[in-house]
């Protein structure tokens, strides 16, 4: 702001009075700016427009909330509870039950963390106390990379790459070796379960090892010290030092994962079959919740249909809400308060 | 005298150390495996089927060789800008409430809540949008699409922002005071300014986030095979072009979404690159 702005004093200001009176007076002339009247309207205004965007926020949920709930009022009012304990999709005869896309929401997001979470452990570990400094900042970068790729692309990738992978080598593997479990029996299409658990694992890597990282930096380096004092190992020292230290963060690291993994789209239904079935053997296609509702929303005719579809969308809303208030607790008791930064 | 010292590290112990290492290195070639494929296979099969004619030219009929995916192109970066008209401002608003207004209950309520925001499962914000602009409007559109991703930009860019915010330091906006700057004044022209550079960080990541989303435009802006310069008309949109030819069954389709691919991560990469860029030399490095 230049001076001019200013309102200058008067030239042929009159003869000062005198007393105590006239100092004010004169105060109040040279220090406008003092005064404070100038500024409040556009202050006030300002002040309510950023509190505007803030209640905006704020009623951007309400809005989410509403909307599901008034989209799935009819479906609700047809079925209720047994809504999520039917296993029949049938859009012809109008029968609607959610089962089989919650079984192939659990299913698929917990074989992804079976998948993703060793592995992110290990990569953040290493990141944070083995690496040489000069690799850690290449490391965690393409690390997050995996995390700026599309899920369409992942997808694309999935279809002509890891499927054949898995039905050629990986699946007859599993077969002969485990498959007396009844989890890897049946024919080795190629698609289905097993590849969505693994295509949403490599998504959710990033995730998880970089926020399990960010908990790792701010363990107190005096404990890494105190255990290396008492003789410890480096592998010790960070089981004992850091690892326990960490606990709470890491846990919630894995459930942000988690939540990732539960509403993650485009590459599960690319690989995952789209069948609503419930099937033992992870080699059979399934079908989850969102997936669903990319491949049916728009071709959704009913009233009717269209309500369990919105329905299973506010299903997976709520549980993703409360994994994610969940997760977001357990990394700010860790954090002490900063808030997990959000990766690209 | 006893002697004193530390004792020799038991063979056991060693073993596992070396054992622990070797897991560790294990993971991260693991984990990276992936990502060098990824990206091997995407210039692999999308360098040969980028050329002028994808660039610039609408998809073909079935059957019928070359055709490209301009349309889809323009119509992203239609959805993007919508997006971020809708959603940059209102984020940056919000940043600006958290860090400058919000230092008590209500900004922390809030925080929390444009943190779940954040986990919002992108197609449940495709069903909002879908209810709010679809449904009105009768038809899908650009508009549709650039509202649903206008929400999943603002809590990136409201936490972002403020984070950028807290950096600068109070003597500054105190020093504005002094000078007798009013307080809108000061938080535009000296604390906003001072972050810009953090803030488009944070402007850029919300963008890089949304740019790839197909989930949110399945039912807002559609798709559409032909050019369309209407805002409430179905749109193409890279990331859907590439979804509908995948799962396709015609070799040309295939060929031609590993080239949309490689497009959108070659977009999306160079945003985030020049983030990284941008943090680094900003002025923001030393805060």
């Amino acid at each position: 702001m230049s001076n001019q702005a200013l309102p200058r004093p008067r030239f042929n200001a009159p003869e000062p009075e005198r007393g105590a009176k006239a100092a004010l007076k004169i105060e109040a002339r040279t220090a406008p700016l003092l005064q404070g009247k100038v500024s409040e309207i556009p202050d006030a205004f300002f002040g309510w427009a950023m509190r505007l965007c803030g209640v905006t926020v704020v009623a951007l949920l309400g809005l989410i909330v509403y909307q599901l709930v008034v989209g799935s009022t009819l479906s609700w009012h047809a079925f209720g509870w047994k809504f999520f304990g039917q296993s029949d999709w049938n859009p012809v005869s109008d029968q609607y039950g959610a089962l089989p896309f919650i079984y192939g929401t659990v299913v698929s997001s917990l074989l992804a963390l079976v998948i993703a979470v060793p592995l992110s452990l290990g990569v953040a570990v290493f990141i944070t106390e083995m690496c040489p400094v000069g690799l850690r900042g290449i490391l965690s970068f393409t690390t997050e990379l995996l995390a700026a790729i599309p899920s369409v692309v992942y997808g694309l990738w999935a279809i002509f790459i890891l499927v054949p992978v898995l039905r050629e080598y990986v699946q007859p593997f599993l077969a002969t070796t485990l498959g007396w479990t009844g989890l890897f029996s049946g024919p080795p299409y190629g698609i289905g379960m097993l590849a969505a658990g693994v295509i949403l694992a490599i998504m959710i890597i990033p995730i998880i090892s970089s926020i399990t990282r960010e908990v790792l930096t701010v363990v107190p380096q005096h404990q890494r010290e105190a255990a290396l004092a008492l003789g410890a190992t480096r592998w010790e020292m960070i089981r004992m030092g850091v690892l326990r230290n960490a606990r709470a963060g890491i846990v919630g690291a894995i459930i942000l994962g988690l939540g990732r993994a539960l509403g993650e789209t485009m590459a599960v239904t690319m690989v995952i079959g789209n069948r609503p079935e419930i099937a033992k053997s992870l080699f059979a296609p399934g079908y989850t919740m969102a997936s669903v509702l990319a491949n049916e929303f728009t071709e959704a005719t009913g009233d009717l249909y269209l309500s369990a579809l919105i329905e299973i969308g506010l299903a997976l809303f709520f549980v993703t809400i409360v994994v994610n208030a969940l997760a977001r607790l357990m990394v700010w008791s860790v954090t002490r308060g900063q808030p997990a930064r959000s990766i690209v | 005298m006893p002697q004193i010292g530390i004792p020799p590290i038991s063979l056991r112990r060693r073993v596992v150390d070396h054992v622990m290492t070797g897991v560790a290195v294990l993971t991260v070639a693991l984990v990276l495996l992936p990502l060098f494929a990824i990206f091997a296979y995407l210039v692999y099969k999308g360098i040969g089927s980028i050329n002028l004619a994808f660039l610039t030219q609408t998809p073909k009929p079935v059957g019928e060789p070359g055709g490209g995916m301009a349309n889809a192109i323009v119509g992203s970066m239609v959805i993007l800008g919508i997006a971020s008209l809708l959603g940059v401002p209102l984020g940056i608003g919000a940043g600006i409430f958290l860090s400058e207004y919000g230092r008590n209950r209500y900004g922390d309520i809030v925080r929390f809540v444009s943190d779940v925001l954040n986990g919002v499962p992108s197609i449940v914000i495709g069903i909002v949008a879908y209810g709010l602009v679809v449904m009105r409007q009768k038809h899908f559109s650009a508009l549709a699409g650039g509202v649903a991703l206008a929400i999943m930009m603002v809590p990136t860019i409201a936490r972002t922002t403020e984070q950028m915010l807290l950096l600068v330091p109070q003597a500054i906006r105190e020093a504005a005071y002094g000078l007798g700057v009013s307080r809108w004044r000061t938080t535009l022209s000296i604390t906003l300014r001072t972050a810009t550079s953090g803030v488009i960080t944070g402007v850029m990541l919300a963008f890089a986030r949304v740019a790839g989303e197909t989930a949110p435009l399945l039912f807002t802006a559609f798709g559409n095979q032909f050019w369309n310069w209407k805002s409430d008309q179905p749109t193409a949109a890279l990331s859907l072009q590439i979804f509908t030819y995948a799962i396709s069954p015609f070799d040309e389709w295939h060929r031609q979404a590993w080239a949309g691919a490689l497009v959108l991560i070659i977009l999306i990469v160079s945003a985030v690159a020049a983030v990284r860029i941008a943090v680094r030399h900003g002025t923001l490095a030393g805060a």
